[in-house]
């Protein structure tokens, strides 16, 4: 049995941070997961972070994730009594006993819904998760990506409400099907997604995703801590890219087909004094415009960050007056190829924009 | 129309006389550690020297940090009971879940977890548990717990389990003070909870500090109404702000910016505001300071409150500068300053000294600071400019020039010219610019819920319906009433066309706006 890693509350401190900055302006804010897990760390719990190529091919890993509207997240708080018994649920599902339990999305609160679970259920937590960043839809993930099953699936409410969609047509019914379930209980729901194999995760999943998230965290605490800029310290330790620096001077959102779906628009300062940055986002930022020209795009992360605290801003905490630094951080290899693009690419977002990569295609007036 | 506004801060206690648009006489005397006697004297001193006729006045207006500082320091707060209305969802996270440790231990009396709340759409969660508030009102009274704060899910779209509670608590023990969090704001449950059970632990020191006033004005013969001044530039009537001290958290810094704005005639500006040990730098909105984006800290305790957005820098009059290598503060000799400054007679060199000596303002004994090297006060004066500089750059918005307002008794400090800033303007009457703002504040009402199967504009109207019908209640003049502020959120997921719309208006006080009816 290869050796784990358990993970200390500093630590998880750190997932905290990163896991915001790539939520990429969605995902919800890791407080409240945060939170629960200084808890569950005060009264003794420890949660092990476990290397997917420890995984054997046919041991069994829970996928979760908490599901619905951040607002309602900020009221109905989280509990990971709910996500505990979406996995407990999905194990009497399939009759199995679950080896690990693993992130869907790294970005935002999601990232550490498996540690809730993990620490009650004493399982490992899989160093991993299917996005890389956050996503709004089912079908965004590598695992849809590689076209694997995306049945069962099990949702849980707090009132002992419990729905398991047996089976599902495509990915898009799953999202279909599940986000009725959810919207029905209170648009806030703990689901554990349709499970994988050791070998699915060690082939189909973003790997090392969560200590990367770690990583990032460390790397904006320690800036914070020795007084230097974090946002550099993030690019130059990820290897992103400064898009633009600027204010908020304008943001229109609007609720369409159930998501957050708008714009933000950025006048430059310093060197980027004189241009304009217009953001689109659909829960997530999705492309920037630099003076009308489209700069980056999905699946590349964009990020926008509190310039002065070097936080990172969501999408329904932007505002007017805020002074912002967009940055970008490369995407995990999957999200970029061909069948990847088709799932995550701009065109998925409805923007008729052939994709490429800001760091393929950098600016020549940052050369 | 005649008003007084007093500032009570840390070290003095500002009033001045209002009468129509000028300010016709203004005092500055030592706080008292009582306040009481503090204000007595400013009032005192106001009435004396300009010969008012105490019953002429219509209003007086008093800004404090009082409350502020007792939960900073940690004194003079009340244990209470906390309600929280939810289960069998928030159940992992009870209240005070995220205060330091230090402050729920004087502040928890005891918690109770009860079913019930609401979801988003306005179904309940569950049933309320009436039953069991019935028993967290005995086991109140056992414990002879004297306040409550109760936190119900999405109360502030459905207040009902919340107002239930409290009728319960009225019938089983009424002398208890109640706080209910739907009467204090947004969504965000924690952070509204933290809110209420602030202000039910601030209830008691209110109510005695609001008497303190009154008696003040009694002593004083003054007959006027009492109003306490918001950390949004609006005040409370005494009796509605001794129920919500909450609200007063950051009204100094606000009563200045406001204070600023009247003096200056200026809407939209920048101001600083420096005094003995800080300057705090902000922005002027339609006249009121511009709110913080963010979660706003209150002695460790995460909240949501509407607080101006302001950068405090470690730079005042009594600020220490050391001369080998330059530095100055962050360490300053605050009130101590006309005895520890060398101009005073004192040892220390403060920054008050060497604008002394560049010339900037004509302050004690010149000749005390004639020998400080001339290359020590440029390289000191260049160094404050561009502290300040830099500050006001830092909370600018606005990429065209806009002027600059400079206030409070250090405004010497502010350059003349600085960069993105179209002019420095400075006011008479700059040093009493916090009691000034607490003058002439004005009075508010906010709606901020979610709205389904409205368009964008019928929500508008509706929040704006309700803020309108707030503030009246509040004692605003109808005739005055203007929006201030829109804001409106689609909820991500939710179906419908979810709108979260918050609306804020702003108007004169009735009984001041109004003739005087005699």
């Amino acid at each position: 049995m290869p050796a784990l890693r358990p993970v200390t509350l500093d630590e998880i401190e750190s997932i905290a941070i990163g896991a915001w900055i790539l939520g990429t302006g969605g995902g919800g804010s890791p407080y409240l997961a945060l939170l629960n897990l200084r808890q569950l760390y005060a009264d003794g719990k420890m949660v092990s972070l476990m290397d997917p190529a420890d995984l054997a091919d046919d041991d069994r890993v829970a996928i979760v994730s908490n599901m619905g509207a951040p607002l309602v997240g900020q009221e109905r708080l989280t509990d990971p009594a709910n996500i505990a018994r979406a996995v407990t649920m999905m194990e009497e599902v399939i009759g199995r006993r679950f080896h690990a339990i693993m992130s869907l999305e790294i970005g935002g609160g999601n990232s550490l819904q498996p540690f809730m679970a993990a620490a009650l259920l004493d399982r490992p937590v899989v160093d991993g998760d299917c996005m890389g960043r956050a996503f709004p839809e089912a079908q965004m993930t590598s695992f849809a990506i590689h076209d694997l099953p995306m049945y069962p699936l099990t949702l849980i409410d707090v009132r002992d409400n419990a729905v398991i969609v047996a089976r599902a047509a495509s990915w898009k019914w799953m999202e279909r099907l599940s986000r009725t379930a959810c919207v029905a209980v209170g648009s806030v729901a703990s689901t554990c997604k349709a499970p994988r194999t050791g070998r699915e995760v060690k082939e189909c999943g973003i790997l090392y995703s969560t200590t990367k998230a770690m990583r990032i965290g460390h790397t904006v605490r320690e800036a914070r801590c020795d007084h230097r800029d974090p946002i550099m310290a993030v690019v130059e330790a990820e290897g992103g890219l400064v898009i633009f620096r600027g204010k908020v001077v304008d943001v229109n959102r609007r609720t369409t087909e159930g998501f957050l779906r708008g714009t933000a628009s950025l006048e430059g300062v310093d060197a980027d004094r004189g241009s304009s940055f217009s953001l689109a986002f659909q829960n997530e930022f999705a492309v920037g415009w630099r003076d009308g020209v489209p700069r980056v795009m999905t699946p590349d992360l964009i990020c926008v960050m509190d310039t002065v605290s070097g936080d990172a801003i969501g999408t329904e905490v932007l505002r007017y007056g805020q002074r912002a630094t967009v940055i970008a951080l490369p995407a995990p290899p999957i999200l970029t190829t061909p069948k990847g693009i088709e799932h995550v690419g701009p065109r998925a977002f409805g923007y008729d924009l052939e994709f490429r990569s800001v760091f393929t295609s950098p600016s020549p007036a940052r050369q | 129309m005649r008003r007084i506004g007093i500032d009570v801060g840390g070290t003095n206690t500002d009033a001045v006389l209002l009468e129509g648009n000028r300010v016709a006489h203004a005092v500055k005397t030592p706080t008292t550690a009582d306040v009481t006697t503090g204000i007595e004297r400013a009032l005192g001193r106001l009435v004396d020297t300009s010969g008012v006729d105490r019953r002429a006045i219509d209003a007086v207006m008093i800004g404090t940090t009082h409350f502020t500082n007792a939960v900073v320091q940690r004194r003079d707060l009340t244990p209470i009971a906390a309600v929280r209305i939810g289960l069998p969802a928030s159940a992992s996270l009870p209240p005070f879940v995220d205060w330091p440790s230090d402050l729920a231990a004087l502040v928890r009396g005891e918690v109770f977890m009860l079913e019930g709340g609401h979801e988003y759409d306005g179904r309940p969660i569950v049933p309320f548990d009436t039953e069991g508030m019935r028993r967290v009102a005995r086991r109140m009274r056992e414990r002879g717990l004297r306040a409550a704060a109760v936190a119900s899910v999405f109360s502030p779209l459905d207040p009902s389990c919340e107002q239930r509670a409290a009728h319960i608590l009225r019938q089983e023990c009424p002398d208890v003070s109640v706080t209910l969090s739907h009467h204090l704001g947004r969504i965000g449950l924690l952070e509204r909870e933290n809110a209420t059970l602030l202000n039910a632990a601030l209830v008691d020191l209110a109510r005695r500090t609001t008497r303190a006033f009154e008696d003040a004005l009694a002593k004083s013969g003054i007959t006027a109404g009492l109003y306490i001044t918001q950390n949004d530039g609006t005040v409370l009537g005494a009796d509605m702000a001794l129920r919500f001290p909450v609200y007063n958290f950051a009204s100094g810094p606000t009563n200045s910016m406001r204070g600023a704005a009247f003096l200056s005639r200026l809407d939209e500006a920048m101001v600083v505001d420096v005094g003995g040990t800080s300057s705090d730098i902000g922005a002027l909105r339609h006249g009121f300071p511009r709110e913080a984006n963010n979660v706003v800290e209150i002695g460790g305790v995460r909240t949501l409150f509407r607080m101006p957005d302001l950068l405090s820098l470690a730079l005042g009059g009594g600020t220490l500068v050391t001369p080998e290598p330059l530095t100055i503060g962050p360490v300053s000799v605050g009130y101590r300053l006309t005895e520890r400054a060398r101009v005073f007679g004192g040892d220390d060199l403060t920054v008050t000294d060497i604008a002394v000596a560049a010339g900037l303002i004509d302050l004690g004994d010149r000749a005390r600071v004639a020998t400080l090297p001339a290359a020590l006060v440029n390289a000191a004066v260049a160094k404050m400019h561009a502290m300040i500089e830099e500050g006001v750059d830092r909370m600018k918005t606005d990429a065209a020039e806009v002027p600059l307002v400079a206030v409070g008794g250090g405004s010497f400090l502010v350059p003349a010219r600085l960069t993105g800033i179209a002019k420095v303007v400075h006011v008479p009457h700059q040093a009493v610019a916090n009691a000034v703002g607490a003058a002439i504040a004005q009075v508010s009402g906010e709606a901020d819920q979610i709205f389904q199967n409205l368009s964008r504009e019928e929500a508008i109207a509706e929040a704006r319906r309700l803020a309108e019908e707030r503030a009246i209640d509040a004692g605003a003049d109808p005739a005055t009433l203007k929006v201030v502020e829109i804001e409106d959120l689609p909820l991500a997921y939710l179906p419908g066309n979810s709108l979260r719309t918050r609306v804020r208006v702003v108007g004169d006080i009735r009984s001041v706006a109004a003739p005087p009816t005699r």
